[in-house]
């Protein structure tokens, strides 16, 4: 199915079973809008130790250019794993506003 | 020119999927199977058959390997009966609903408890709802021709679905009859190579029953719905076409002697062939009754059944399954939400019996004929009645 966004795609636009025909699709599937909390990092107290990207469920942590580590709100769901996970408490989360 | 071979009817169906070059066989070999896949195992093990036999642990996991021979875009065969079908249950849906066409015989079987092997119809109607095309057969010929056709229509690119071919446990699948068996010739004549559009290719990946949440699974019912709706067009262009290639002509509807009968008598399945008889008994003494079958049961034929029953007053609907706590069979419950809204609105009794193997004679077709008229007229304490049961 040529990539429309969910709320716009009919059955008619749907291939022969539901097929998806074009891989790595999912990747435009946003899952963060799950989240009740996000993940808030103080780089104050972060020692670029890595450990909440190698925690993530979701892998949608990633090092930046300076080092540090961000979320990608996009997928994160919020689960705090990564909060939980932080040796130095530099996680927080922080509830999600309407 | 086509063999006339008196065969078990099980036999008879393993040759059609021999006929039919079948590439993948899974199924649970064991009790309540029948002999359908035991001589496909027979024909294979021969080199007859130049196929995937697979003998699975389990009807689910018989269903299952069949998904993955499908997804390939092998033609694929397998067959079960009574409890195996309902081992199948889930997995059946998934079959439906990714448009796999997979072919499948069912010899009808009544379901536990108590143990019981023999036929009635209470497997099939269990998986009503399972988006499968259904046909419902009559004698061993009817079978094997549908099984071809089954091949035929579920492969079509207009429909991709799998196809489920009844019939009626031990009334059928365990009776020798005379079957015409065509040349492979004409077999191919028929029957086009498979070719899936989209099947399960490392060159070309997909993803087959992909997760979808609640903005996407609506569409995705409704349109598995068109579909199966749309495959009657097919069908029966797949039944003319039968009937070009071997003079033998199928519709969703069959009528015997239904030309200004007041009364009609309507089922599915073997029972019409002793049905008939008594037909013949009462028109003989000029008595106004016919006999309506119904073939296709899914998707239904809506109307060719008001169509077929036009004009009658009084429509007695003689089923092998209860829906428990119903208010009526299934059979009948389709029939009358398909002629409720219809111009004219017969009287209809629902008459059960057949129920684990019980016979039923043409004198008890007459008698259930007779308590149908007579319950269309005076009305009766039950939505429905069971023929045959001791009081």
């Amino acid at each position: 199915m040529p990539y429309k966004s969910e709320s716009e795609v009919t059955w008619k636009d749907l291939e022969i079973g539901s097929i998806v025909v074009e891989p790595g699709s999912a990747e435009q599937y946003s899952t963060g809008g799950w989240r009740s909390q996000r993940p808030t990092t103080d780089y104050s107290k972060c020692n670029k130790c890595g450990l909440c990207y190698i925690y993530c469920p979701e892998g949608c942590i990633e090092q930046q250019e300076d080092g540090f580590y961000k979320s990608n709100l996009f997928y994160c769901k919020g689960c705090g794993i990564c909060a939980h996970e932080c040796p130095k408490d530099a996680i927080t989360m922080v509830e999600e506003e309407e | 020119m086509a063999e006339r071979v008196g065969l078990e009817i099980s036999q008879a169906i393993g040759e059609a999927a021999r006929l039919a070059n079948v590439d993948v066989v899974a199924a649970y070999p064991i009790t309540p199977q029948t002999h359908i896949v035991e001589h496909l195992a027979e024909l294979v093990a021969d080199g007859e058959l130049d196929a995937a036999y697979i003998p699975i642990e389990s009807e689910h996991s018989a269903m299952s390997a069949c998904l993955g021979s499908a997804a390939v875009g092998a033609r694929t065969f397998t067959a079960t009966a009574g409890q195996g079908l309902e081992l199948m249950h889930e997995v059946l849906y998934v079959a439906s609903s990714m448009q796999l066409p997979i072919v499948m015989t069912v010899a009808n079987r009544a379901l536990s408890a108590p143990l019981s092997v023999w036929g009635d119809h209470s497997d099939a109607m269990s998986v009503r709802d399972t988006g499968w095309i259904q046909i419902f057969t009559e004698s061993g010929q009817e079978v094997f021709d549908n099984v071809l056709c089954a091949f035929r229509i579920g492969e079509d690119p207009r429909v991709l679905l799998p196809v489920m071919v009844h019939l009626d446990g031990f009334h059928l699948s365990h009776m020798i009859e005379p079957i015409l068996i065509p040349e492979k010739s004409e077999v191919d004549r028929f029957l086009p190579p498979h070719k899936y559009p989209l099947p399960l290719d490392p060159e070309k990946p997909v993803t087959m029953g992909a997760f979808a949440p609640p903005i996407i699974y609506m569409e995705t019912k409704k349109a598995q719905e068109e579909n199966l709706q749309a495959s009657k067009k097919v069908i029966m262009e797949a039944w003319k076409e039968f009937d070009g290639v071997f003079g033998r002509s199928y519709s969703p509807v069959e009528s015997y002697h239904t030309e200004n009968a007041k009364t009609l008598l309507l089922m599915m399945g073997s029972y019409s062939q002793t049905a008939m008889t008594t037909i013949d008994k009462m028109r003989d003494e000029g008595k106004d009754v016919g006999l309506v079958r119904l073939r296709l049961w899914r998707p239904f034929p809506t109307n060719e059944l008001r169509e077929a029953v036009k004009g009658a007053d009084t429509i007695i609907v003689f089923e092998r399954a209860l829906s428990f706590g119903g208010q009526a069979g299934p059979v009948c419950s389709e029939v009358k939400s398909v002629l409720y809204n219809s111009d004219s609105r017969p009287m209809i009794a629902n008459i059960i019996g057949g129920l684990g193997g019980r016979d039923i004679s043409p004198a008890g077709f007459e008698e259930i004929i007779n308590r149908g008229i007579e319950i269309a007229q005076k009305g009766s304490d039950r939505e429905y009645e069971i023929y045959g049961v001791r009081e």
